[in-house]
């Protein structure tokens, strides 16, 4: 696949929120406010490229080699977890004002299955480290754009006479279908 | 088979724990105990009264600058101030207690609609469609955008305007921040007196739509003997600090003066002095 068609695949056919249902807690969590959302979808992108270089380096010298590829799920959850605690440690040290943005959503990446579906899927589609690392950003692109798309939405939201019995979460899980379904429309494209 | 995929996860698990406590070594970063400390001591509210971004930037803040006094949070009062006080050796002084209160009475004063208004429920989306809808330009518009802010239950909407419960209030004033129409204010709690109207306009402009509103008559600037009364950006503002300095010999004379009933008697006032009191006090 070339880097363009990489680039559509993982931002808009195969969108990890809208199109493969993975990340969805922090999709609703951090989606109320445009800056939050900005704030979150960067700090993704960042630990899903390290992790996804890290995670793919330990696959190719440590799993195949001693054919333990079945603890793949097992290490990689390991690994992004001590990573993820790394960076914060070296964040805070070397970039206070980065750490001081992004700081709290850290934390809150450690479990984020968007991370770890990203280094496994790199995994079952067999990619080289280059494009392993290209769909990595991507695919955190794409995260960031359907945070800050359903952010844009729920801070119209706000102003509007939602029904009491729906107000909250109950219609952001509705408008998080409908545009699931509208990016479907994408599908067939690549 | 079992022992391998055991050894391998051992190992990369103590690799990773190895790396982090070095790590946490290598990048370990001095921080005062003391930040933490005062912001154990200040209310957690978060609500920007003091300035600063949140309670612990007022912590960090106020360890590291020592010509930031320890009494700016508002929340918490004397109690707080001399915690923190103590906390970072700086000498406390007292802060004076704030509460919110409302310039404008347009129920009182009988404002007419302009038009009938059925848009977002927000003081900010009806204060930007031509001025709102009261005849009054400087108004109360009563949505609640204020109340919304509030951290504690002090504020409520009645009768289409807002009400403050001043035992509630903490001061910090997000509501004033929030007010498209400038409406509310910060005074003293224990403040004398207080204005009850913000308009800009003058004369028969304000005689048309409102009975209580200030009409810049001037009366109240010339009639105050601690010149604590002025006008000020085309509103009539009280010097609340000059006011309290000055006590209550005055009578409240400015309240007397006003033909418009906007200078209010707070619950605070002292009662008029009588003459034997004047002659005693010379």
């Amino acid at each position: 696949m070339s880097v363009f068609e990489v680039f559509i695949s993982a931002i808009f056919v195969n969108n990890i929120v809208l199109a493969q249902n993975l990340g969805n807690c922090p999709y609703l969590g951090c989606s109320k406010e445009k800056g939050v959302a900005l704030g979150m979808g960067t700090s993704v992108i960042f630990v899903t490229v390290m992790a996804t270089l890290c995670t793919w380096l330990v696959q190719k010298y440590i799993l195949v080699p001693t054919q333990l590829e079945y603890l793949q799920t097992l290490v990689f959850i390991l690994i992004i977890a001590s990573l993820v605690q790394f960076v914060e440690m070296f964040l805070k040290k070397a970039i206070p004002p980065l750490y001081a943005s992004l700081g709290i959503f850290l934390p809150l990446i450690t479990t984020n299955c968007c991370v770890l579906g990203v280094t496994l899927l790199v995994q079952r589609e067999q990619y080289d480290l280059f494009s392993a690392l290209l769909y990595a950003f991507a695919t955190g692109a794409g995260f960031l754009l359907a945070l800050l798309l359903m952010a844009g939405v729920r801070e119209r939201l706000e102003t509007c006479r939602v029904p009491k019995a729906m107000a909250g979460t109950p219609i952001a899980l509705i408008m998080a279908g409908i545009m699931s379904l509208s990016f479907m429309a994408f599908k067939g494209m690549v | 088979m079992v022992v391998s995929s055991i050894l391998t996860l051992t190992g990369l698990g103590f690799a990773a724990a190895a790396m982090l406590s070095v790590a946490s070594r290598v990048f370990a970063v001095y921080e005062d105990p003391r930040v933490e400390k005062v912001t154990g001591t200040l209310p957690g509210a978060n609500c920007g009264g003091c300035g600063y971004a949140g309670c612990e930037g007022y912590a960090n803040a106020v360890v590291n600058d020592p010509s930031i006094p320890p009494n700016l949070c508002v929340v918490g009062g004397a109690k707080t101030a001399s915690a923190i006080g103590t906390l970072t050796g700086k000498l406390t002084t007292e802060m004076e207690p704030l509460c919110a209160y409302r310039r404008c009475d347009k129920n009182a004063g009988q404002v007419a609609q302009r038009f009938d208004y059925k848009g977002i429920p927000s003081c900010a989306a009806a204060a930007a469609l031509h001025h709102g809808s009261d005849q009054c330009g400087f108004s109360c518009l009563g949505f609640g955008d204020c109340v919304k802010e509030c951290l504690t239950e002090g504020l409520r909407i009645e009768n289409y305007i807002v009400v403050v419960n001043e035992q509630m209030c903490v001061g910090c004033g997000k509501c004033v921040k929030v007010c498209p129409r400038d409406v509310l204010q910060l005074i003293p709690k224990r403040a004398r007196v207080a204005i009850t109207c913000s308009t800009k306009d003058k004369l028969k402009a304000v005689m048309d739509v409102c009975k209580v509103g200030c009409i810049h008559c001037g009366k109240c600037v010339k009639t105050c003997p601690a010149k604590a009364i002025t006008m000020d950006n085309d509103r009539i503002q009280i010097d609340q600090k000059a006011c309290l300095e000055y006590g209550g010999a005055c009578g409240q004379a400015c309240a007397a003066a006003c033909p418009r009933d906007i200078l209010r008697l707070r619950p605070g006032a002292l009662p008029c002095p009588t003459e034997e009191e004047q002659k005693k006090a010379g």
